[in-house]
Protein backbone atom coordinates (compact mmCIF):
# COMPACT_ATOMS: atom_id res chain seq x y z
CA UNK A 1 0.00 0.00 0.00
CA UNK A 2 1.19 3.59 -0.62
CA UNK A 3 2.02 5.58 2.23
CA UNK A 4 0.50 8.50 -0.24
CA UNK A 5 -3.11 7.33 -0.89
CA UNK A 6 -5.45 4.92 1.22
CA UNK A 7 -6.71 1.83 -0.22
CA UNK A 8 -10.12 1.65 -0.46
CA UNK A 9 -11.17 5.12 -0.70
CA UNK A 10 -12.65 7.14 -3.52
CA UNK A 11 -11.02 8.44 -6.36
CA UNK A 12 -12.22 11.59 -5.89
CA UNK A 13 -14.50 12.79 -2.94
CA UNK A 14 -15.87 16.79 -3.36
CA UNK A 15 -17.68 17.90 0.03
CA UNK A 16 -19.19 21.40 0.11
CA UNK A 17 -16.48 22.92 -2.58
CA UNK A 18 -16.61 26.46 -2.72
CA UNK A 19 -14.60 28.74 -5.10
CA UNK A 20 -14.84 32.53 -5.40
CA UNK A 21 -12.43 33.93 -7.59
CA UNK A 22 -10.72 37.39 -6.11
CA UNK A 23 -13.43 40.66 -7.11
CA UNK A 24 -16.04 38.29 -8.44
CA UNK A 25 -19.53 39.22 -6.86
CA UNK A 26 -20.74 35.79 -7.17
CA UNK A 27 -19.05 32.24 -6.55
CA UNK A 28 -17.82 30.86 -9.15
CA UNK A 29 -18.42 26.96 -8.27
CA UNK A 30 -20.98 27.10 -5.00
CA UNK A 31 -20.80 24.73 -2.58
CA UNK A 32 -21.11 20.96 -4.69
CA UNK A 33 -20.59 18.12 -3.25
CA UNK A 34 -19.67 14.42 -5.28
CA UNK A 35 -17.66 11.34 -4.98
CA UNK A 36 -15.84 9.59 -8.01
CA UNK A 37 -15.72 5.79 -7.70
CA UNK A 38 -12.02 3.99 -8.60
CA UNK A 39 -12.27 3.10 -12.29
CA UNK A 40 -15.38 5.25 -12.79
CA UNK A 41 -16.01 7.04 -16.09
CA UNK A 42 -17.41 10.43 -14.65
CA UNK A 43 -18.69 13.33 -16.65
CA UNK A 44 -18.99 17.06 -15.68
CA UNK A 45 -21.50 18.79 -17.66
CA UNK A 46 -22.47 21.87 -18.10
CA UNK A 47 -22.96 25.49 -20.51
CA UNK A 48 -19.82 27.75 -20.67
CA UNK A 49 -19.47 29.52 -17.18
CA UNK A 50 -20.75 26.56 -15.54
CA UNK A 51 -18.24 25.86 -12.88
CA UNK A 52 -16.61 23.14 -14.53
CA UNK A 53 -13.04 24.18 -15.33
CA UNK A 54 -12.62 26.01 -12.06
CA UNK A 55 -13.83 22.70 -10.62
CA UNK A 56 -11.05 20.58 -12.17
CA UNK A 57 -8.55 23.35 -11.57
CA UNK A 58 -9.01 23.47 -7.87
CA UNK A 59 -8.98 18.93 -8.18
CA UNK A 60 -6.01 19.31 -9.93
CA UNK A 61 -4.52 21.89 -7.20
CA UNK A 62 -3.49 24.35 -9.48
CA UNK A 63 -6.30 26.87 -7.79
CA UNK A 64 -6.99 26.84 -4.31
CA UNK A 65 -10.54 26.63 -3.54
CA UNK A 66 -12.08 29.40 -0.99
CA UNK A 67 -13.77 26.75 1.25
CA UNK A 68 -14.61 22.84 1.22
CA UNK A 69 -12.12 20.12 0.96
CA UNK A 70 -11.05 17.92 -1.99
CA UNK A 71 -9.87 14.36 -1.06
CA UNK A 72 -8.03 12.48 -4.18
CA UNK A 73 -7.66 8.88 -3.87
CA UNK A 74 -7.63 9.59 0.21
CA UNK A 75 -5.17 12.53 -0.09
CA UNK A 76 -6.15 15.70 0.86
CA UNK A 77 -5.50 18.01 -1.69
CA UNK A 78 -5.27 21.50 0.42
CA UNK A 79 -2.55 19.44 2.95
CA UNK A 80 -0.54 17.14 0.40
CA UNK A 81 -1.07 19.29 -2.93
CA UNK A 82 2.43 17.37 -3.89
CA UNK A 83 1.15 13.75 -3.05
CA UNK A 84 -1.68 14.63 -5.19
CA UNK A 85 -0.07 15.96 -7.98
CA UNK A 86 1.92 12.06 -8.03
CA UNK A 87 -1.70 10.12 -8.59
CA UNK A 88 -2.76 12.46 -11.39
CA UNK A 89 -3.01 13.14 -14.83
CA UNK A 90 -4.47 16.07 -16.55
CA UNK A 91 -4.85 17.46 -19.97
CA UNK A 92 -6.06 21.14 -20.78
CA UNK A 93 -8.55 22.80 -22.01
CA UNK A 94 -6.34 24.51 -24.30
CA UNK A 95 -3.01 22.80 -25.88
CA UNK A 96 -0.17 22.30 -23.40
CA UNK A 97 2.59 21.71 -25.10
CA UNK A 98 5.81 23.55 -25.79
CA UNK A 99 5.31 24.09 -29.62
CA UNK A 100 9.20 25.12 -29.85
CA UNK A 101 10.09 21.59 -28.85
CA UNK A 102 9.72 18.43 -30.94
CA UNK A 103 6.80 15.64 -29.23
CA UNK A 104 9.61 13.46 -28.21
CA UNK A 105 11.17 16.69 -26.11
CA UNK A 106 7.56 17.20 -24.70
CA UNK A 107 7.05 13.70 -23.64
CA UNK A 108 10.74 13.93 -22.24
CA UNK A 109 10.44 16.97 -20.21
CA UNK A 110 7.26 15.43 -18.89
CA UNK A 111 8.86 12.07 -17.72
CA UNK A 112 11.49 13.50 -16.05
CA UNK A 113 9.23 16.11 -14.67
CA UNK A 114 7.83 12.84 -12.98
CA UNK A 115 10.66 11.19 -11.73
CA UNK A 116 10.23 8.57 -14.41
CA UNK A 117 14.21 9.04 -15.50
CA UNK A 118 16.79 10.76 -14.57
CA UNK A 119 17.87 13.90 -16.68
CA UNK A 120 19.85 13.64 -19.70
CA UNK A 121 20.30 16.32 -22.26
CA UNK A 122 19.58 14.32 -25.76
CA UNK A 123 17.87 11.59 -26.88
CA UNK A 124 20.28 9.62 -27.45
CA UNK A 125 21.76 9.58 -23.65
CA UNK A 126 17.98 8.66 -22.44
CA UNK A 127 17.98 4.83 -21.07
CA UNK A 128 17.14 2.26 -23.84
CA UNK A 129 13.71 1.45 -22.01
CA UNK A 130 12.89 5.33 -22.41
CA UNK A 131 13.88 5.05 -25.96
CA UNK A 132 11.96 1.87 -26.48
CA UNK A 133 9.15 3.28 -25.05
CA UNK A 134 8.97 6.38 -26.98
CA UNK A 135 9.16 3.67 -30.39
CA UNK A 136 6.30 2.23 -28.71
CA UNK A 137 4.10 5.51 -28.62
CA UNK A 138 5.15 6.59 -31.96
CA UNK A 139 3.83 3.42 -33.62
CA UNK A 140 0.83 3.68 -31.77
CA UNK A 141 0.18 7.33 -33.01
CA UNK A 142 1.37 5.88 -36.03
CA UNK A 143 4.30 9.51 -36.53
CA UNK A 144 7.57 7.34 -36.48
CA UNK A 145 9.31 10.18 -37.96
CA UNK A 146 6.54 13.05 -36.93
CA UNK A 147 7.77 12.80 -33.03
CA UNK A 148 10.69 14.53 -33.51
CA UNK A 149 9.72 17.46 -35.61
CA UNK A 150 8.34 20.32 -33.87
CA UNK A 151 5.26 20.34 -32.26
CA UNK A 152 3.80 23.28 -34.18
CA UNK A 153 4.01 21.18 -37.47
CA UNK A 154 1.73 18.81 -36.13
CA UNK A 155 -1.87 18.64 -36.81
CA UNK A 156 -4.83 19.24 -33.95
CA UNK A 157 -6.03 15.62 -33.68
CA UNK A 158 -2.15 14.52 -33.59
CA UNK A 159 -1.27 16.90 -30.67
CA UNK A 160 -4.08 15.95 -28.65
CA UNK A 161 -3.30 12.72 -28.95
CA UNK A 162 0.30 13.49 -28.25
CA UNK A 163 -1.10 15.24 -25.05
CA UNK A 164 -3.41 12.01 -23.37
CA UNK A 165 -0.52 9.92 -23.92
CA UNK A 166 1.90 12.63 -22.10
CA UNK A 167 -0.19 12.76 -19.12
CA UNK A 168 -0.76 8.59 -18.77
CA UNK A 169 3.12 8.14 -18.76
CA UNK A 170 3.40 8.04 -15.45
CA UNK A 171 0.25 6.11 -14.84
CA UNK A 172 -1.92 8.36 -13.16
CA UNK A 173 -4.69 7.19 -11.08
CA UNK A 174 -6.85 9.32 -12.00
CA UNK A 175 -6.67 11.48 -15.30
CA UNK A 176 -8.80 14.41 -15.03
CA UNK A 177 -10.01 15.64 -19.13
CA UNK A 178 -10.90 19.23 -19.24
CA UNK A 179 -12.73 19.27 -22.71
CA UNK A 180 -10.59 17.08 -24.72
CA UNK A 181 -12.50 16.85 -27.68
CA UNK A 182 -12.99 20.23 -28.16
CA UNK A 183 -11.42 21.26 -31.69
CA UNK A 184 -11.07 17.20 -32.76
CA UNK A 185 -13.18 16.27 -35.82
CA UNK A 186 -15.32 13.29 -35.40
CA UNK A 187 -13.01 10.87 -36.69
CA UNK A 188 -9.79 11.35 -34.25
CA UNK A 189 -12.28 12.00 -31.40
CA UNK A 190 -14.07 8.32 -31.96
CA UNK A 191 -10.25 6.92 -32.06
CA UNK A 192 -9.71 9.10 -28.94
CA UNK A 193 -12.45 7.57 -26.80
CA UNK A 194 -11.82 4.39 -28.41
CA UNK A 195 -7.54 5.04 -27.02
CA UNK A 196 -9.53 6.17 -23.29
CA UNK A 197 -11.51 2.74 -22.94
CA UNK A 198 -8.45 0.58 -23.57
CA UNK A 199 -6.26 2.86 -20.63
CA UNK A 200 -9.32 2.21 -18.31
CA UNK A 201 -9.78 -1.20 -18.75
CA UNK A 202 -6.28 -2.17 -18.55
CA UNK A 203 -5.15 0.41 -15.73
CA UNK A 204 -8.18 0.63 -13.52
CA UNK A 205 -7.61 4.59 -14.57
CA UNK A 206 -10.65 6.72 -12.85
CA UNK A 207 -11.32 9.26 -15.31
CA UNK A 208 -12.84 12.79 -14.87
CA UNK A 209 -13.49 14.85 -17.90
CA UNK A 210 -15.65 17.81 -19.07
CA UNK A 211 -17.53 18.32 -21.41
CA UNK A 212 -20.19 20.12 -23.66
CA UNK A 213 -20.93 17.12 -25.96
CA UNK A 214 -23.52 14.87 -24.81
CA UNK A 215 -22.78 12.09 -26.86
CA UNK A 216 -19.44 11.94 -24.79
CA UNK A 217 -21.23 11.72 -21.01
CA UNK A 218 -23.75 9.60 -22.31
CA UNK A 219 -20.72 6.97 -22.60
CA UNK A 220 -20.17 7.95 -18.87
CA UNK A 221 -20.65 5.85 -16.01
CA UNK A 222 -21.66 8.83 -13.75
CA UNK A 223 -22.89 12.55 -14.85
CA UNK A 224 -22.71 15.62 -13.16
CA UNK A 225 -24.66 18.33 -14.74
CA UNK A 226 -23.40 21.84 -13.44
CA UNK A 227 -25.15 25.21 -13.50
CA UNK A 228 -24.05 28.68 -12.00
CA UNK A 229 -21.66 26.59 -9.95
CA UNK A 230 -24.15 24.76 -8.44
CA UNK A 231 -24.75 20.79 -8.99
CA UNK A 232 -28.21 20.50 -10.72
CA UNK A 233 -28.11 16.66 -11.43
CA UNK A 234 -26.02 13.81 -10.48
CA UNK A 235 -26.89 10.27 -11.19
CA UNK A 236 -26.15 7.63 -14.32
CA UNK A 237 -27.49 9.15 -17.33
CA UNK A 238 -30.35 6.67 -17.33
CA UNK A 239 -31.56 8.10 -13.86
CA UNK A 240 -30.57 11.78 -14.73
CA UNK A 241 -33.27 10.91 -17.97
CA UNK A 242 -35.66 9.17 -15.81
CA UNK A 243 -35.77 11.76 -13.21
CA UNK A 244 -35.70 14.43 -14.61
CA UNK A 245 -37.07 13.38 -18.15
CA UNK A 246 -39.35 10.39 -18.49
CA UNK A 247 -41.65 9.77 -20.98
CA UNK A 248 -42.22 12.92 -23.58
CA UNK A 249 -45.07 13.83 -25.90
CA UNK A 250 -43.38 14.90 -29.31
CA UNK A 251 -45.47 16.97 -31.60
CA UNK A 252 -45.22 18.82 -34.75
CA UNK A 253 -47.59 21.51 -36.96
CA UNK A 254 -48.20 22.77 -40.01
CA UNK A 255 -49.13 26.07 -38.46
CA UNK A 256 -46.46 26.18 -35.56
CA UNK A 257 -47.16 29.46 -34.54
CA UNK A 258 -50.70 28.69 -33.85
CA UNK A 259 -50.25 25.12 -32.28
CA UNK A 260 -46.88 27.51 -29.66
CA UNK A 261 -50.15 29.83 -29.21
CA UNK A 262 -52.26 26.65 -28.22
CA UNK A 263 -50.07 25.78 -26.11
CA UNK A 264 -49.14 28.36 -24.18
CA UNK A 265 -52.36 29.31 -23.67
CA UNK A 266 -53.62 25.57 -21.98
CA UNK A 267 -49.96 26.55 -19.71
CA UNK A 268 -48.54 23.44 -20.58
CA UNK A 269 -44.52 23.56 -20.09
CA UNK A 270 -42.65 22.96 -23.43
CA UNK A 271 -39.33 23.36 -24.94
CA UNK A 272 -39.28 23.69 -28.68
CA UNK A 273 -36.07 22.27 -30.19
CA UNK A 274 -37.05 21.81 -33.64
CA UNK A 275 -40.30 20.24 -32.88
CA UNK A 276 -42.04 20.60 -29.13
CA UNK A 277 -41.46 18.52 -26.59
CA UNK A 278 -43.70 18.02 -23.85
CA UNK A 279 -42.89 15.96 -20.78
CA UNK A 280 -46.08 13.82 -19.44
CA UNK A 281 -44.83 13.98 -15.93
CA UNK A 282 -47.23 11.10 -14.99
CA UNK A 283 -49.96 12.29 -17.25
CA UNK A 284 -50.82 9.91 -20.53
CA UNK A 285 -50.70 11.44 -23.94
CA UNK A 286 -54.23 11.05 -24.96
CA UNK A 287 -54.72 12.66 -21.87
CA UNK A 288 -52.47 15.79 -23.86
CA UNK A 289 -53.50 15.26 -27.35
CA UNK A 290 -57.13 15.80 -26.59
CA UNK A 291 -56.62 19.34 -25.26
CA UNK A 292 -55.27 20.57 -28.63
CA UNK A 293 -57.42 21.47 -31.73
CA UNK A 294 -54.43 22.74 -34.00
CA UNK A 295 -54.17 19.83 -36.83
CA UNK A 296 -50.80 17.59 -35.79
CA UNK A 297 -48.31 16.54 -38.11
CA UNK A 298 -46.54 14.58 -36.03
CA UNK A 299 -47.15 12.98 -33.42
CA UNK A 300 -45.44 10.09 -31.06
CA UNK A 301 -44.03 9.46 -27.28
CA UNK A 302 -40.25 8.72 -26.62
CA UNK A 303 -37.51 8.31 -23.78
CA UNK A 304 -36.47 12.02 -23.04
CA UNK A 305 -32.73 11.88 -24.43
CA UNK A 306 -30.02 13.27 -21.94
CA UNK A 307 -29.88 16.32 -24.40
CA UNK A 308 -33.71 16.84 -23.50
CA UNK A 309 -32.78 16.46 -20.11
CA UNK A 310 -30.15 18.92 -20.58
CA UNK A 311 -31.65 21.47 -22.26
CA UNK A 312 -34.46 21.42 -20.02
CA UNK A 313 -32.58 21.82 -16.82
CA UNK A 314 -30.43 24.99 -18.12
CA UNK A 315 -34.19 26.63 -19.20
CA UNK A 316 -35.44 26.05 -15.64
CA UNK A 317 -32.65 27.64 -13.97
CA UNK B 1 17.79 13.21 -7.24
CA UNK B 2 13.98 14.06 -9.20
CA UNK B 3 14.46 17.54 -8.33
CA UNK B 4 17.86 17.88 -9.42
CA UNK B 5 16.45 16.35 -12.73
CA UNK B 6 13.58 18.69 -12.70
CA UNK B 7 15.97 21.80 -12.03
CA UNK B 8 18.37 20.07 -15.44
CA UNK B 9 15.14 19.60 -17.50
CA UNK B 10 13.32 22.99 -17.32
CA UNK B 11 16.73 24.59 -17.31
CA UNK B 12 18.16 22.74 -20.86
CA UNK B 13 14.59 23.10 -22.11
CA UNK B 14 14.75 27.37 -22.15
CA UNK B 15 18.74 27.03 -23.93
CA UNK B 16 17.52 24.82 -26.69
CA UNK B 17 14.86 26.84 -27.65
CA UNK B 18 17.17 30.19 -27.45
CA UNK B 19 19.71 28.06 -29.82
CA UNK B 20 16.70 27.47 -32.46
CA UNK B 21 15.06 31.23 -31.89
CA UNK B 22 17.08 32.34 -34.79
CA UNK B 23 16.15 36.76 -34.42
CA UNK B 24 17.57 36.35 -31.12
CA UNK B 25 20.41 34.61 -32.29
CA UNK B 26 20.95 37.41 -34.80
CA UNK B 27 20.07 40.01 -31.98
CA UNK B 28 22.77 38.86 -29.86
CA UNK B 29 24.61 39.70 -32.44
CA UNK B 30 23.72 42.93 -33.44
CA UNK B 31 23.11 44.61 -30.72
CA UNK B 32 26.70 44.49 -28.84
CA UNK B 33 28.47 45.43 -32.43
CA UNK B 34 25.64 48.82 -32.30
CA UNK B 35 26.92 49.83 -28.65
CA UNK B 36 30.15 48.97 -28.97
CA UNK B 37 31.38 49.82 -32.26
CA UNK B 38 28.94 52.95 -32.80
CA UNK B 39 28.80 54.14 -29.08
CA UNK B 40 32.04 52.85 -27.72
CA UNK B 41 34.12 53.98 -30.64
CA UNK B 42 32.11 57.40 -30.69
CA UNK B 43 32.36 58.43 -27.16
CA UNK B 44 36.31 57.27 -27.01
CA UNK B 45 37.02 59.31 -30.36
CA UNK B 46 35.50 62.58 -28.65
CA UNK B 47 36.03 61.74 -25.23
CA UNK B 48 38.21 59.26 -24.39
CA UNK B 49 41.24 61.39 -24.15
CA UNK B 50 39.74 64.32 -21.72
CA UNK B 51 38.29 61.71 -19.54
CA UNK B 52 41.70 59.65 -18.38
CA UNK B 53 40.40 56.09 -19.10
CA UNK B 54 39.27 54.30 -22.61
CA UNK B 55 35.58 53.98 -23.30
CA UNK B 56 35.74 51.06 -25.31
CA UNK B 57 36.57 48.93 -22.52
CA UNK B 58 34.12 51.14 -20.03
CA UNK B 59 31.10 50.63 -22.56
CA UNK B 60 32.19 46.76 -22.77
CA UNK B 61 32.09 45.87 -18.75
CA UNK B 62 28.39 48.10 -18.97
CA UNK B 63 27.55 46.61 -22.10
CA UNK B 64 28.09 42.79 -20.78
CA UNK B 65 26.39 44.04 -17.24
CA UNK B 66 23.75 45.20 -18.84
CA UNK B 67 23.32 42.06 -21.54
CA UNK B 68 23.43 39.67 -19.10
CA UNK B 69 21.11 41.28 -16.90
CA UNK B 70 18.64 42.30 -19.03
CA UNK B 71 18.17 38.51 -20.89
CA UNK B 72 17.52 36.76 -17.41
CA UNK B 73 15.31 39.22 -16.54
CA UNK B 74 12.99 38.89 -19.86
CA UNK B 75 14.07 35.06 -19.75
CA UNK B 76 12.12 34.81 -16.55
CA UNK B 77 9.35 36.87 -18.19
CA UNK B 78 8.88 33.51 -20.28
CA UNK B 79 7.35 32.27 -17.43
CA UNK B 80 4.48 34.56 -18.80
CA UNK B 81 4.27 33.42 -21.97
CA UNK B 82 4.45 29.69 -20.80
CA UNK B 83 1.50 30.34 -18.82
CA UNK B 84 -0.60 31.96 -21.69
CA UNK B 85 0.70 28.80 -24.31
CA UNK B 86 -0.88 27.02 -20.92
CA UNK B 87 2.41 25.00 -20.93
CA UNK B 88 3.36 26.69 -17.34
CA UNK B 89 0.44 24.69 -16.94
CA UNK B 90 1.66 21.27 -17.54
CA UNK B 91 4.70 22.22 -15.35
CA UNK B 92 2.96 23.24 -12.42
CA UNK B 93 0.88 20.17 -11.79
CA UNK B 94 4.10 17.80 -11.85
CA UNK B 95 5.54 16.59 -8.54
CA UNK B 96 8.03 19.11 -8.33
CA UNK B 97 8.64 22.11 -5.90
CA UNK B 98 7.77 25.43 -6.45
CA UNK B 99 11.24 26.44 -6.15
CA UNK B 100 13.30 23.83 -8.18
CA UNK B 101 10.93 25.07 -11.50
CA UNK B 102 11.85 29.02 -10.50
CA UNK B 103 15.36 27.99 -9.40
CA UNK B 104 15.51 25.60 -12.75
CA UNK B 105 14.06 28.48 -15.16
CA UNK B 106 16.55 31.29 -13.43
CA UNK B 107 19.61 28.71 -14.15
CA UNK B 108 18.19 28.46 -17.81
CA UNK B 109 17.80 31.78 -18.53
CA UNK B 110 21.40 32.54 -16.82
CA UNK B 111 22.95 30.11 -19.35
CA UNK B 112 21.17 31.75 -22.24
CA UNK B 113 22.48 35.40 -21.30
CA UNK B 114 25.70 33.63 -21.22
CA UNK B 115 25.61 32.46 -24.38
CA UNK B 116 24.38 35.64 -25.28
CA UNK B 117 27.95 37.29 -24.55
CA UNK B 118 29.93 35.36 -26.26
CA UNK B 119 29.59 37.77 -29.40
CA UNK B 120 30.13 40.71 -27.35
CA UNK B 121 33.69 39.55 -25.85
CA UNK B 122 34.43 38.36 -29.14
CA UNK B 123 34.24 42.01 -30.64
CA UNK B 124 35.46 43.47 -27.51
CA UNK B 125 38.90 41.23 -28.31
CA UNK B 126 38.89 42.20 -31.55
CA UNK B 127 38.76 46.36 -30.67
CA UNK B 128 41.86 45.20 -28.49
CA UNK B 129 39.99 45.76 -25.22
CA UNK B 130 42.80 44.70 -23.00
CA UNK B 131 41.51 41.49 -21.16
CA UNK B 132 43.67 38.69 -20.21
CA UNK B 133 42.90 35.37 -20.03
CA UNK B 134 42.95 35.27 -16.08
CA UNK B 135 40.30 38.18 -15.98
CA UNK B 136 38.27 36.09 -18.78
CA UNK B 137 38.21 33.72 -16.26
CA UNK B 138 37.31 35.47 -13.69
CA UNK B 139 34.23 36.81 -15.40
CA UNK B 140 32.62 33.28 -15.66
CA UNK B 141 31.36 33.35 -11.89
CA UNK B 142 30.86 37.23 -12.31
CA UNK B 143 28.66 36.68 -15.13
CA UNK B 144 26.76 33.47 -12.91
CA UNK B 145 25.93 35.91 -9.92
CA UNK B 146 24.49 38.74 -12.39
CA UNK B 147 22.06 36.16 -14.01
CA UNK B 148 21.46 34.92 -10.81
CA UNK B 149 20.19 38.59 -9.62
CA UNK B 150 18.66 39.59 -12.61
CA UNK B 151 16.53 36.05 -12.77
CA UNK B 152 15.47 37.11 -9.26
CA UNK B 153 14.77 40.70 -9.97
CA UNK B 154 13.01 39.61 -13.09
CA UNK B 155 10.83 37.34 -10.72
CA UNK B 156 9.61 40.18 -8.57
CA UNK B 157 8.72 42.28 -11.32
CA UNK B 158 6.73 39.87 -13.04
CA UNK B 159 5.21 38.82 -9.87
CA UNK B 160 3.56 42.38 -9.90
CA UNK B 161 2.28 42.28 -13.61
CA UNK B 162 -0.71 40.39 -15.43
CA UNK B 163 -0.18 39.78 -18.99
CA UNK B 164 2.68 39.57 -21.45
CA UNK B 165 1.67 43.24 -22.96
CA UNK B 166 2.15 44.54 -19.56
CA UNK B 167 5.47 42.77 -18.86
CA UNK B 168 7.24 44.23 -21.82
CA UNK B 169 6.12 48.24 -20.91
CA UNK B 170 6.74 47.34 -16.95
CA UNK B 171 10.15 45.82 -17.85
CA UNK B 172 11.32 48.74 -20.43
CA UNK B 173 10.00 51.29 -17.24
CA UNK B 174 12.24 48.99 -14.56
CA UNK B 175 15.33 48.43 -17.13
CA UNK B 176 15.72 52.04 -18.82
CA UNK B 177 16.12 54.52 -16.11
CA UNK B 178 19.02 51.81 -15.02
CA UNK B 179 20.60 52.11 -18.46
CA UNK B 180 21.72 55.48 -16.50
CA UNK B 181 21.67 54.85 -12.85
CA UNK B 182 23.99 52.65 -13.48
CA UNK B 183 26.33 53.89 -15.62
CA UNK B 184 26.19 51.67 -18.47
CA UNK B 185 27.53 53.93 -21.00
CA UNK B 186 28.21 57.13 -19.01
CA UNK B 187 30.59 57.54 -15.46
CA UNK B 188 28.15 57.89 -12.85
CA UNK B 189 31.31 59.14 -9.93
CA UNK B 190 29.32 62.43 -9.47
CA UNK B 191 25.66 62.18 -9.66
CA UNK B 192 22.68 64.57 -8.05
CA UNK B 193 22.01 63.34 -4.54
CA UNK B 194 18.68 62.31 -5.52
CA UNK B 195 19.96 60.16 -8.81
CA UNK B 196 22.40 58.99 -6.15
CA UNK B 197 20.01 57.36 -4.01
CA UNK B 198 17.99 56.22 -7.41
CA UNK B 199 21.22 54.63 -8.66
CA UNK B 200 22.13 52.84 -5.34
CA UNK B 201 18.95 51.13 -5.77
CA UNK B 202 19.76 49.86 -8.80
CA UNK B 203 20.62 46.11 -9.19
CA UNK B 204 22.17 46.90 -12.02
CA UNK B 205 24.40 49.09 -11.19
CA UNK B 206 26.35 46.79 -8.74
CA UNK B 207 26.42 43.96 -11.81
CA UNK B 208 28.40 46.64 -14.00
CA UNK B 209 30.77 47.74 -11.28
CA UNK B 210 31.95 43.96 -10.56
CA UNK B 211 32.49 43.54 -14.26
CA UNK B 212 34.64 46.71 -13.99
CA UNK B 213 36.33 45.63 -10.72
CA UNK B 214 37.47 42.70 -12.61
CA UNK B 215 38.53 44.43 -16.17
CA UNK B 216 40.14 47.42 -14.07
CA UNK B 217 41.93 45.78 -11.34
CA UNK B 218 45.47 46.62 -10.94
CA UNK B 219 45.04 49.37 -13.70
CA UNK B 220 46.20 53.47 -13.11
CA UNK B 221 42.17 53.97 -14.33
CA UNK B 222 41.13 51.57 -11.36
CA UNK B 223 40.23 54.96 -9.58
CA UNK B 224 38.38 56.47 -12.24
CA UNK B 225 35.71 54.13 -13.45
CA UNK B 226 35.25 51.34 -10.44
CA UNK B 227 32.66 52.43 -7.64
CA UNK B 228 33.18 49.60 -5.56
CA UNK B 229 35.14 47.15 -4.20
CA UNK B 230 34.05 43.62 -5.26
CA UNK B 231 33.54 42.43 -1.93
CA UNK B 232 31.19 45.09 -1.06
CA UNK B 233 29.62 44.74 -4.33
CA UNK B 234 29.51 40.88 -4.22
CA UNK B 235 27.67 41.56 -0.43
CA UNK B 236 25.13 43.59 -1.99
CA UNK B 237 24.79 41.17 -5.37
CA UNK B 238 23.83 38.34 -2.49
CA UNK B 239 21.29 40.31 0.06
CA UNK B 240 19.54 41.78 -3.31
CA UNK B 241 19.35 38.18 -4.58
CA UNK B 242 18.42 36.61 -1.39
CA UNK B 243 15.13 39.30 -0.67
CA UNK B 244 13.89 39.19 -4.26
CA UNK B 245 14.47 35.33 -4.44
CA UNK B 246 12.15 34.62 -1.27
CA UNK B 247 10.01 37.52 -1.55
CA UNK B 248 9.58 36.79 -5.95
CA UNK B 249 8.47 32.97 -5.69
CA UNK B 250 6.52 33.53 -2.75
CA UNK B 251 4.43 36.14 -5.02
CA UNK B 252 4.52 34.03 -7.75
CA UNK B 253 3.51 31.23 -6.70
CA UNK B 254 0.48 32.61 -4.28
CA UNK B 255 -0.49 34.59 -7.24
CA UNK B 256 -0.50 31.01 -9.62
CA UNK B 257 -2.78 29.51 -6.79
CA UNK B 258 -5.32 32.13 -5.49
CA UNK B 259 -6.60 33.49 -8.53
Amino acid sequence: MSLESYEGADAVDVERLVKRYRGAPDNAVDSISFRVGVGEVFALLGPNGAGKTTTISILTTTLAPTSGSVRIVGVDARRDPAAVRRQIGIIFQNPSLDMNLSGEENIRLHAILYGLYPYRPTYRMMPGDYRHHISQIAAMLGMESDLFRPVRKLSGGMRRKLEIIRGLMHRPRVLFLDEPTTGLDAASRRSLWAYLAEVRQRHETTIVLTTHYLEEAEAADRILILNHGQVAAQETPDQVRAQLGGEALEIDADDRAVLRRELVRLNLRFDENGRFLIYLDGRSAYELVRLLTTPLTVMRTRQASLEDVYLRILASE
Amino acid sequence: MNESSAIAAIATRDFFKFLRDRSRLILSVLVPFLLLVLLGSTVQANLGHASGFNFIGFTFTGVLGLTIFQSSVQGIASLLDDRQNDFAREIFVAPVSRYSIVFGKILGETMVAIAQTIPLVALALVLRVAISPEQLVLMVPVALVSCLLGGSFGLVAMSLINSQQAANQVFNFLLLPQLFLAGVFTPIRVMPWYLEILSRLSPLRYVVDLFRDVLYAGRPEYRKVVLLDPVTNLATIALMFTVFMLAGTAMFVRRETNR
